[in-house]
């Protein structure tokens, strides 16, 4: 016997390690359930972080845009509408008003990574007889490369941009023929149109952007789509890209212009992602029940088994309160010690996943992500469920009339 | 004994005791127990099957209530006494010797020995085994105090459950039929050995029988039919 430690602790020890074999098939059901909710936590968030990092190193968190030009309903007499629908302006290219303001007090903003002006409009890429309709970007290559993480997309060249560069995916290389060093011409819907040289070609992991995207230096643009000055929208990054429905009312209390969150303009996006966090929820938390009632139901025939034991144990000055922690205790060791060998095998998964789901060129088919916490709130729970799904069984033993478990 | 009768172990007024109260099965089997136990007495209990040996020796050790009468034990009235204070007082008065022997299973011979001073204490130390060890010796066990319980014969069980019993000293010491699951030899063995504890220590034995040599050879025999004393007081 430990001296260390109490009676209670001793006598449920004792008691485990004598059904060793009800034990080792209760702590293995443990573990197993155990580790299937680790590796589901690390592939769910695995999946999502990787969508998440994928789809916001290509686009601005938050987006400032011009106050939008209304079109009213007519009326012909108060209160009456005559014409019930009225159908949006065409929306031509407008400038943000004092952009230089805005793009300053942004700059200024707590969790603020990076504020990029920009010019952009649609644009026909001409190479020989060939022509694409794309959109012109008009960056400063220095703020706007830090909200798309353009350096780690490009396959050609690079990302710097003088007033005659243009930068293009690489879709449209391949439908233009372009290589680095050759000439584009870039013609806009007002008629202007300027000759630029290929310097950089990107991979955006995506076939339309990688059609419709060119990037070139703000000032190039500005004038190409008649914006000479001005800027159509300001791009954002964000530290917290969960703050940008926050971040995106505050900027618009504070200029008056259209703001839009990532959040907002990915909606579906959103609701998709929540509906496999829910269904993973409720997978996790049926294993969970599962598991615990698993424990619940080997004390309740332990109980029944030792009811002698009990009853003895009470006549000889063992107190309810001793009888219902050795019980208790009993609970939270098969979850305790399930839950450590479930993070282990848990861990074992993911790094069996990590070897075998392989891209054809050897590369992960997407990061796990295994956060450490994940194996001590997984742990932690897991005693506790233990603990939890021995109050019935040990409630039963503590009430135990030692009177009738002796004689019976 | 003078003294014995003055600070009786136990006193009984009394006591009935009924079952299925409140339904139509109610019966009541023990109808008035009036019974004195001395200090150092080595008493018997015998009386048919069904005559409520058992019961009365479950009150008189605390784990069950009487309908009605008075239980004192060394003059501490236990009627107002909650559970946990009588769970305090068994422990520390009243020792147990089952018919079945009834170790617990998962601990060493030593170690059951020193289950009841665990329990009240809270943690193991050396006092406790030195003691248990001690008791162990004297039912002649001394080898065996690191066997599993299970693995020791049933004359050999009984032996320990004695020892158990007096772990925590107690001044009362409760058997229900303790040789009735043993064979001729160990019951002999295992009685002589429970005489000789009584008359070493003083401690008061008081024991069920159905075996009328060794109820023959206690210092007092107390015959209980249908729920009453009908032979054995003290005149
Ligand atoms: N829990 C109970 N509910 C109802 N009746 C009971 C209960 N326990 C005992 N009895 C009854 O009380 C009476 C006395 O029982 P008890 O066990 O005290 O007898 P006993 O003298 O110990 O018999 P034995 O020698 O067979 O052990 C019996 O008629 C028995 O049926
Ligand atoms: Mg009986």
């Amino acid at each position: 016997m430990n001296r260390l430690l109490p009676f209670e602790w001793i006598a449920a020890v004792r008691f485990l390690h004598e059904g060793r074999v009800q034990s080792a098939l209760i702590v293995s059901g443990v573990a197993i359930g155990v580790s299937v909710i680790v590796f589901m936590s690390a592939l769910l968030s695995g999946v999502q972080g990787n969508v998440i990092r994928r789809t916001l190193t290509a686009q601005a968190h938050v987006v400032v845009l011009p106050r939008e030009e209304l079109a009213r309903p007519l009326r012909d007499e108060p209160g009456r509408t005559a014409i019930a629908t009225v159908q949006r302006q065409a929306q031509r290219l407008r400038s943000i008003d004092q952009w230089q303001t805005v793009v300053e007090q942004t700059r200024a903003m707590p969790g603020v990574l990076a504020v990029s002006p920009v010019a952009a409009g649609p644009a026909y890429a001409i190479r020989g007889n060939a022509n694409k309709q794309v959109t012109l970007y008009g960056v400063d290559p220095a703020h706007h490369f830090r909200i798309v993480l353009l350096d780690d997309k490009i396959v050609a060249g690079g990302t710097a941009l003088t007033g005659g560069d243009i930068l293009v995916g690489t879709e449209l290389a391949t439908d233009l023929g372009l290589a680095l060093g050759d000439k584009l011409r870039i013609a806009t819907t007002g008629g202007l149109a300027a000759t630029l040289r290929v310097v950089g070609i990107f991979d955006l992991g995506n076939k339309g952007a990688n059609q419709r995207t060119t990037y070139v230096a703000l000032r190039t643009a500005q004038p190409l789509l008649g914006l000479t000055g001005g800027v159509s929208n300001i791009d954002i990054a964000l530290a917290d890209i969960y703050a940008a429905e926050t971040v995106a009312r505050s900027i618009a209390a504070r200029t008056g212009l259209e703001v839009d969150s990532w959040i907002k303009t990915n909606a579906q996006f959103f609701t998709a992602m929540n509906a496999q966090t829910l269904s993973s929820m409720i997978i996790r938390l049926s294993v969970a029940l599962s598991v615990a009632f698993g424990i619940a139901s080997v004390l309740v025939v332990s109980v029944v088994q030792r009811s002698k034991e009990i009853g003895i144990l009470r006549a000889m000055g063992t107190s309810r309160g001793q009888i219902l922690r050795v019980f208790l205790i009993q609970g939270g060791i098969v979850g305790l010690s399930g839950s450590v060998l479930g993070a282990a095998m848990g861990a074992g998964f993911v790094g069996l996943w990590r070897a075998t789901a392989l891209n054809p060129d050897g590369t992960p088919l997407f990061p796990l992500s295994v956060d450490p916490w994940l194996f001590l709130a997984a742990t932690v729970i897991a005693t506790l469920s233990g603990v939890v799904a021995a109050i019935t069984p040990a409630l039963r033993a503590a009430r135990l009339d030692p009177v009738v478990a002796i004689r019976g | 004994m003078a003294d014995a009768i003055a600070v009786p172990v136990l006193a009984l007024k009394g006591v009935r005791k009924s079952y299925g109260i409140g339904t139509p099965v109610e019966t009541e089997v023990l109808h008035g127990i009036d019974l004195r136990l001395g200090r150092g007495e080595f008493c018997a209990l015998i009386g048919p099957s069904g005559s409520g040996k058992s019961t009365l020796l479950n009150i008189i050790g605390l784990l069950d209530r009487p309908t009605s009468g008075t239980l004192e034990i060394e003059g501490t009235t236990t009627g107002d006494l909650d559970d946990a204070a009588l769970t305090r007082l068994r422990g520390r008065s009243i020792g147990f010797v089952f018919q079945y022997h009834y170790l617990i299973t998962a601990f060493s011979a030593v170690e059951n020995v020193m289950m009841p001073l665990l329990v009240e204490r809270g943690r193991p130390d050396d006092v406790m085994r030195g003691k248990a060890e001690a008791l162990l010796a004297r039912v002649g066990l001394e080898r065996w105090k690191d066997s599993r319980a299970s693995h020791l014969s049933g004359g050999q069980q009984q032996r320990v459950a004695v020892a158990r019993a007096l772990a925590a000293d107690p001044v009362l010491v409760l058997a229900d039929e303790p040789t009735g699951n043993l064979d001729t030899k160990s019951a002999e063995g295992v009685f002589e050995l429970m005489r000789d504890v009584n008359r070493e220590r003083g401690t008061t034995f008081l024991l069920v029988t159905h075996n009328m040599a060794l109820a023959r050879s206690c210092d007092r025999t107390i015959e209980l039919v249908d729920g009453r004393v009908v032979a054995g007081q003290p005149a």
